[in-house]
């Protein structure tokens, strides 16, 4: 197998899902190349190429693809790809943007959210909601592949950086599509989707006041923030922090539930968690039936009680 | 301007779905089954689009059996005008389906192609990216947000990525892929389940469209998640700090 890896970036440093990325591409090939491409990106480039395993950086610069957009992105991996076997690309907004595009230009099937890699022709990913493990084997000479990031650890650390192959071609502007603006959340909290520590509240915050329960929780454990889409929905929460099937699929290290009644919706996006911990007045919600943790009773009481509980350990130690 | 609406046949979101004992598949046998909930947020906006004079026909296509004729009726009792199934016994993969609905877009000659962004079944979150491939059109996936300028054939569409929201600016003619929160469907009232009734639906058989299609996937199994075991409900706060401090080991 060769392996490209699609690098998702911001012109200006690494976006961490490149690593889960990396870490699948590594079980398909030892000498794995990636693809920066972006405008004044050199950095990224130079980061890429300290990431450790990567055989060779293909970098290009070009004011075309400063805003990552799929229509002239995916004819660059098309393209890219006569020498490789695989495409990988994280399975988030950015690769399930791309990839697909990419994939039909080829005329290849591409198999999203992969979660494991079987053999080189064969890849687990969930289906319905993750109700059910689909195991399929993809009948086409070249693959592409989204990897589920929580199913793959992080490659960590760094390797004196490998080459780095700068590609100049003249990539004409695509004018059926363009770039307006972006707003993103302001945030100094970690990722959602790559975040240790999850603190999540639901409908049973009430309102968006008392939803800074949740980040003031989330503060004290230095975790991120999501939210089930009751509360999204309700206005308590920005869309971006719902979790979920139609929103993100997290799988932290801790995972805890504030006000969340656990609907099959939500459960698709955080069950494979390491530890759940529930809070929530009715003993006979959902989630404690997959809550490692049940605690019930009145979150505005319990939540207030558990960040003193946090700060003093913090204060000890 | 023609809107297309491609619309999948799905098992409704709120059922709980069985792997059948074979690892061959889900059970859909006696399953209560529903148009896809993203395609109809898709259908939504182009009946949306539609009453501000901006469309001027909302036209349906379902690739599937016989059964997806009840999925576009429904469809059409919310207010689509026109039906169009291509009928065939097998399922595909997403490359396939953009393969059997561009030609469905070449007789029909829409200015925009309106999607659900995934089919709650396979969860691939493909299609509309492969058919505007396909067609070289310009995307936006993930739309949370449209605005149409007629005059210039353009549209504004913000879409929601995973730091927060983006737009752009797509020429005509373009696909759209839906998010949850672009609208909030519309009940079917008794009249318009009536009237639907005497709407057309289109059926072409799969092999009269002259594609040839190959296979480029083969599923292996399905099979079930394993379960998570069971967990413990602690009486205080005091005590789920203990717990995960010295048993989880995760503080």
């Amino acid at each position: 197998m060769s392996v490209l890896v699609l690098v998702e970036h911001d012109n200006h440093s690494l976006h961490p899902a490149n690593r889960n990325v990396l870490a699948a591409a590594l079980q398909l090939d030892d000498k794995p190349v990636l693809l920066v491409a972006g405008h004044r990106c050199e950095a990224v480039a130079k980061s890429a190429a300290s990431l450790p395993g990567v055989s060779a950086v293909w970098w290009i610069d070009n004011p075309s693809f400063e805003h990552q957009l799929a229509e002239g992105l995916s004819k660059l991996i098309a393209e890219s790809a006569a020498s490789f076997t695989a495409v990988l690309a994280p399975s988030n907004t950015f690769g399930k943007n791309i990839l697909p595009r990419a994939a039909a230009l080829l005329d290849i099937a591409q198999v999203t959210d992969v979660t494991k890699i079987i053999d080189e022709n064969t890849f687990e990913h969930p289906i319905y909601a993750g109700n059910a493990l689909e195991t399929v084997r993809v009948l086409d000479e070249k693959k592409a592949l989204t990897i589920r990031l929580t199913a793959f650890d992080a490659v960590s650390g760094t390797q004196e950086a490998c080459s780095i192959e700068r590609i100049d071609k003249d990539y004409p502007q695509n004018n059926s599509s363009q770039f307006v603006r972006q707003e993103l959340s302001l945030s100094t909290r970690p990722d959602l989707g790559s975040a240790d520590k999850i603190v999540s509240g639901g409908r049973g915050l009430q309102s968006a006041e008392q939803f800074k329960l949740i980040e003031e929780l989330a503060d004290v454990l230095g975790a991120a923030v999501g939210a089930s889409r009751a509360a999204v929905d309700a206005g308590f929460a920005p869309n971006d922090y719902q979790v979920g099937q139609t929103g993100k699929v997290v799988a932290p290290a801790l995972y805890i539930a504030v006000g969340i009644s656990g609907a099959v919706q939500h459960l698709a996006g955080m069950k494979d968690s390491k530890v759940i911990v529930a809070i929530n007045k009715d003993a006979d919600a959902p989630i404690f039936q997959i809550a490692d943790y049940g605690l019930v009773g009145d979150l505005f009481e319990l939540v207030p009680k558990l960040i003193e509980k946090l700060k003093e350990i913090r204060r000890r130690s | 301007m023609k809107i297309l609406v491609a619309v999948k046949r799905v098992i409704d979101p709120y059922v709980k779905v069985r792997v059948k004992p074979d690892q061959s598949g889900i059970e859909t046998q006696n399953v209560k089954m529903a148009m896809n909930p993203f395609d109809e947020i898709a259908v939504e906006e182009a009946l949306r689009l539609r009453e501000k004079h901006i469309a001027s026909e909302v036209v349906l296509v379902s690739v599937g059996t016989d059964a997806c004729q009840e999925t576009l009726r429904h469809g059409m009792a919310l207010g689509a005008d026109r039906s169009i199934l291509v009928r065939s016994e097998k399922t595909f993969c997403s490359l396939n389906i953009a393969k059997i609905l561009k030609k469905i877009v070449e007789d029909e000659m829409p200015q925009l192609i309106l999607l659900g962004k995934q089919s709650i079944d396979g969860d691939n979150n493909q299609t509309p990216q492969m058919l505007s491939a396909l067609l070289d059109w310009p995307q936006a996936t993930y739309v949370s947000k449209l605005t149409f300028d007629t005059e210039h054939k353009t549209l504004q569409a913000t879409r929601e990525i995973d730091g927060g929201l983006e737009t752009l600016m797509l020429k005509l003619p373009a696909v759209l892929s839906t998010d949850l929160r672009l609208n909030e469907p519309r009940y079917a009232s008794l009249p318009n389940i009536m009237k639907a009734k005497r709407k057309p639906i289109d059926v072409i058989e799969l092999d009269s469209l002259n594609l040839s299609l190959r296979d480029h996937l083969e599923v292996l199994a399905v099979r079930a998640p394993l379960p998570r075991s069971g967990g413990i409900m602690v009486d205080s706060v005091e005590s789920l700090v203990d717990k995960l401090q010295h048993e989880a080991k995760v503080l």
